[in-house]
């Protein structure tokens, strides 16, 4: 299950995270290195064995459906990079629809 | 410094913290010397100081920590000093809300002094992956002071404070703790509220405390520790009176001595200065016991891959809109790729590769859920050591000591190894804690005791025991 | 989409393969995971916290109140709970999703094999679509394109308001059926208090999944999404018109595309999405943030004794109990609402007939002429049942009690105190109605005459000129009576 430079250009794509065509061969053997000693785990018999999901055996804790929120001690339009009439500003998309047709480009 | 013992002794914060001021001056504990310390404000904490001055004069009771100056790790959210986790992506962040065990620290009278340098998003077990330059080892400024809350770990070394919070996910207190000489606990996961603790892992990351001494850790940890509505994932059972293990004797007690941590390549300087703190161990009381713990190998590869995976979707909100920073592109895509790669180092943006990798379509099974089961394998080791008579294990906290900056660069699997003894207990949830045994070089190293989940108690009474009766051996 | 459309014979070789996935907003005051208000026409970004802000550090905490809106309407979906549920992470960028990924639930949802009745068959066997699984999540953001130039602005108060998913079996074989699944799962939404299911304003969403095959044939074919529906006819014109698309490219040879569809209202039509790859990699993996929601047996047992009479089965009782005809039944418990209001009003009044003809008639068309939803009408059931007891009593005359009825809508008041205002009770004492009629004798005596010589056809109107002298007060029965005893005495 080698990395190959097209997966690491597609999970770049994925991570959002321009990557320089120069860095991709040093990507591609850093991953594989890791990669590699990832392999023990293959020989390791889970058959049955219930994967870890969270930690502790309780349960969910849940809230009132009440409020109050819990405030900023400094407003949004103090943080944020840009802002508008009271909205977060980015570049334009068209619709959501072409977000997502770019994330799989 | 040192936390008065006896509580009724009125503090002075105001000097406290003017001493801590002067102490990190005389440390260089700042970008000109260590780089400790990445943001502090004198005058805010001393109206912080002045504050809680004017409480105990007003009659009001002390609390634990009252007037005691603390440092606090850059990734966890304070709101007087920014909280930017060593990256670039959040240079100039303050937080407009502040994490719950630094609320906790400051009921106590806890006074924050400093937010301490690390490995970026503490990605890392040496503190170079910082936006803001390497931190160094106090007792040798060539060499890491492990990573990655090495800020907290340095600044305690150096007398800055005598209690920090840092972070671990994988060995990030505990490690630096035994590079630097000092105290280092992990408690269990869900002891501490993680909310303000900026994410790394989530199923693995815990706020854990550095001291000068045990005392000051179980008092730090004491202070931060119990249930908070802000996490679900924190636990409700009730908090022990930690200081309370300095009497406990150790007769009785079982310390299991896990194979898998004691390689037959195991440094020998190392390994001698676990046993000298086993024979003293036995002579406060204890029983020694062999025991075996067969799936730790796997630790490292399971852990760099559940880590990761968490990492690269715990990342992803750092992208521009709401907070941080942000690079104008041509469209929102390249808004998104140029703040993110511009924002993120390279061991940041190589763990959200990896991470992405594992979880991507046609490889989660043999990855991400494979790790899961071995990591359900690993906890099962612990829960069975435990369950046959073994209170706590002992092991080395890291195979050596403190390497020097810029020596394992080039591989990163070789810089992940240095979790290999630590990365367990944070996997199983466990609590650990490592106290310093000796010196190797002149550098120090530590041991380190794991208990059951929530038995923070027998692992306090044993690092208490350990430390009266290594006396200044254990710096030696 | 141009080209030629298939003709009726080749369209009815086919048959469309349908099934529905419906985002439901719950009804709950704050957020799923913050204690945020869920209102909606606040100022931008007014209900935002640390939390639904994806701040570093911030965590998530469930709303118990969204997971109790999400078991009820899953029971009311007949489904089977699961004990042991699983948050997970779906990942992928947007703006309007602050965290970078939506807390969602995958491979162990809240609730599975559910089903839903839609229909009867004509042998009075029911029409069942399956439903696949419900499970919780939370909502994004809202991303405005056309408010400036170049830019998209991001309101994040409704980024976290919590939502469930439900999804049918590809059950549906026509856009009939498949609207009649969303009326019928609106309206067991609206039943259980779930949510209130509004595709207008956005608390109730419809993505449709359509594949088409030649009648007979029982493999699936290839299917697309069609998404950008907002309203139920528009669901159903945009899978006739995706139907009429796939028959189009099969019947030509070609094979349908695994796409995205988005239907286009204006223009009646469906249009591919820019993209033609259809998989995404959302990369789940269980939320590390929340453990495993865990949920007592005893605690669901509960919650499906609490859930409210649902459609059917008030439809059953109803029919037996008041005797009513099919189509007013289907209209009376149209809402849970409107049934309480029928049942309160045919209880006080006790003909159960008069009262759904009412509210059927005058109800209906005051609350749809001013808009105006039943629990803000301010005729009360108990008081259109004493309107109703006034006119059987031949208190007030139909036409009467229409206007009694207008000013119950405008003031709230008793129908006996508005009769009284009006002065429109009918008059039935002897003595008034004998004044009247021996005025209307003595100005037409000739009718009289004719009338009790056996003209019997001239009752009629003699009984409108008292009526008319009475000023519409007199009770025409009472009026046609004395007629008859005064001609005979």
């Amino acid at each position: 299950m080698a990395v190959t430079p097209d997966d690491v250009r597609h999970i770049a794509h994925l991570a959002r995270l321009a990557v320089d065509d120069a860095r991709v061969p040093e990507l591609v053997r850093e991953l594989n290195g890791i990669l590699g000693h990832m392999e023990a785990l293959g020989k390791v018999e889970t058959e049955g064995v219930e994967p870890t999901t969270g930690v502790g055996d309780a349960g969910l804790a849940l809230r009132e459906d009440a409020g109050p929120p819990i405030p900023l001690t400094r407003p949004l339009e103090g943080f944020a990079p840009a802002m508008r009439d009271g909205f977060l500003i980015v570049p334009r998309l068209a619709t959501h629809a072409d977000e997502e047709d770019d994330a799989l480009a | 410094m040192t936390i008065p013992g006896d509580r009724r002794v009125a503090p002075d914060p105001v000097s406290g913290v003017e001493g801590a001021f002067a102490a990190m001056e005389r440390a260089r504990a700042g970008a000109d010397g260590l780089n400790a310390v990445l943001w502090h404000d004198r005058d805010h904490a001393l109206d912080e100081a002045r504050a809680g001055q004017a409480y105990l004069d007003d009659g009001g009771v002390p609390g634990p920590l009252a007037g005691v100056p603390v440092a606090v790790k850059d990734n966890i959210a304070t709101l007087h000093l920014p909280t930017t986790c060593a990256s670039r992506i959040l240079q100039g962040y303050v937080s407009p809300y502040e994490a719950t065990a630094v609320s906790r620290l400051r009921r106590a009278g806890g006074i924050v002094v400093a937010k301490t340098n690390c490995d970026e998003f503490a990605m890392g077990s040496s503190s170079e992956h910082s936006a803001f330059g390497p931190v160094r080892n106090p007792h040798d400024l060539a060499r890491v002071p492990g990573g990655s809350s090495g800020g907290s770990a340095a600044a305690v070394a150096a007398g800055v404070v005598s209690i920090a919070l840092g972070s671990e996910t994988g060995g990030s207190v505990r490690q630096p703790a035994a590079f630097c000489g000092v105290v280092g606990v992990k408690p269990t996961y869900g002891r501490v509220s993680r909310y303000g603790l900026v994410a790394f892992a989530s199923s693995l990351d815990q706020i854990g405390v550095f001291g000068r001494s045990v005392r000051d850790a179980a008092l730090g940890l004491e202070v931060i520790a119990g249930r908070d509505a802000l996490d679900s994932t924190s636990d409700a059972c009730p908090v022990p009176v930690y200081t309370d293990a300095a009497e406990r004797d150790l007769e009785g007690m079982v310390i299991g001595r896990p194979k898998e941590y004691f390689p037959p390549e195991l440094d020998a300087r190392v390994a001698r200065a676990c046993d000298r703190a086993l024979e003293r161990l036995v002579d406060a009381g204890a029983t020694v016991k062999d025991v075996s713990l067969p799936h730790t190998a796997l630790a490292i590869p399971v852990y760099y891959i559940i880590a990761p995976a968490e990492a690269s979707s715990n990342l992803a909100r750092f992208d521009g809109v709401r907070y941080g920073l942000r690079i104008e592109g041509d469209g929102l895509r390249a808004m998104y790729d140029a703040t993110r790669s511009r924002g993120f180092g390279p061991e940041v943006t190589r763990r959200i590769l990896l991470g992405t990798y594992v979880l991507s379509a046609g490889y989660y099974d043999a990855y991400y859920r494979k790790a899961q089961q071995v990591r359900t394998r690993i906890t099962e080791d612990f829960r069975a050591v435990f369950s046959k008579g073994v209170d706590a294990l002992f092991t080395p906290t890291t195979p050596t000591p403190a390497f020097a900056i810029g020596s394992k660069t080039t591989d990163p699997y070789e810089m992940y190894l240095n979790d290999i003894f630590t990365a367990t207990a944070n996997l199983a949830g466990v609590p650990a804690i490592s106290v310093p045994i000796g010196r190797v070089d002149a550098l120090p190293i530590g041991g380190q005791f794991i208990t059951p989940h929530f038995d923070e108690p027998t692992m306090f009474a044993a690092a208490f025991a350990l430390e009266r009766a290594l006396g200044q051996e254990a710096h030696r | 989409m141009s080209g030629t459309m298939p003709s009726a014979a080749v369209l009815a070789r086919y048959e469309m393969v349908v099934g529905l996935e419906v985002h439901v907003q719950l009804k709950t005051r704050t957020k799923a995971f913050c204690n945020c208000s869920t209102s909606f026409g606040d100022a931008p970004n007014a209900n935002t916290c640390p939390i639904c802000l994806a701040l570093p550090g911030a965590l998530p905490v469930l709303n118990y109140e969204a997971v109790r809106l999400a078991t009820r309407a899953a029971l009311a979906l007949c489904c089977a709970i699961r004990e042991r549920s699983v948050f997970a992470r779906k990942n992928y960028f947007y703006p309007d999703l602050p965290k970078g990924y939506q807390i969602s639930q995958y491979d162990r949802p809240l609730a599975e094999h559910g089903h839903l009745v839609i229909g009867t068959n004509a042998d009075g066997s029911p029409v069942t679509v399956g439903i696949t699984r419900v499970h919780m999540e939370e909502d994004a953001g809202k991303s405005i394109h056309d408010r400036y130039p170049g830019l998209t602005a991001i309101d994040l108060n409704r980024s976290g308001v919590p939502l469930i998913e439900i999804v049918s079996e590809p059950d549906m074989r026509s856009s009939r059926e498949a609207g009649a699944y969303l009326r019928a799962l609106k309206q067991i939404i609206e039943y259980t208090g779930v949510s209130d299911a509004n595709m207008e304003a956005g608390s109730l969403r419809v993505d449709a999944n359509i594949s088409i095959r030649e009648c007979g044939e029982t493999a699936l074919g290839t299917k697309t999404e069609v998404k950008n529906l907002n309203s139920f006819s528009g669901v159903e014109r945009a899978l006739e018109s995706e139907f009429r698309r796939q028959v189009d490219v099969v019947s030509g040879g070609g094979a349908v595309e695994q796409q995205t569809m988005l239907w286009d209202g204006a223009n009646g039509e469906v249009r591919p999405a820019r993209s033609k790859e259809a998989s995404h990699d959302y990369r789940y993996f269980p939320e590390p943030d929340l453990p495993p929601l865990v949920l007592a047996t005893k605690w669901i047992t509960a919650q499906r004794e609490a859930l409210p009479e649902l459609p059917r089965e008030r439809r059953d009782r109803m029919r037996t109990e008041y005797r009513l005809q099919e189509g007013d039944i289907e209209v009376l418990t149209a809402s849970a609402a409107l049934g309480d209001y029928f049942e309160g009003v045919a209880r006080h009044h006790g003909d159960a007939k008069a009262a759904a003809n009412w509210i059927m008639g005058e109800v209906l068309a005051t609350l749809n002429a001013t808009d105006t939803p039943l629990d803000r009408f301010r005729v009360r059931p108990a008081d259109l049942a004493g309107l109703l007891d006034l006119v059987r009593d031949g208190i007030v005359s139909h036409s009467a009690a229409k206007r009694v009825f207008a000013e119950m809508v405008a003031t709230g008041d008793r129908p006996e105190q508005i009769a009284d205002r009006l002065g429109v009770r009918q008059e039935s004492d002897a003595g008034a109605l004998g004044a009247w009629l021996d005025a209307v004798i003595a100005e037409h005596p000739a009718e009289w005459q004719r009338y009790r010589s056996g003209e019997r056809k001239l009752q009629g109107v003699l009984v409108g000129m008292v009526m008319k002298k009475s000023g519409g007060r007199a009770d025409p029965r009472k009026v046609n009576q004395l007629l008859v005893e005064r001609a005979i005495g």
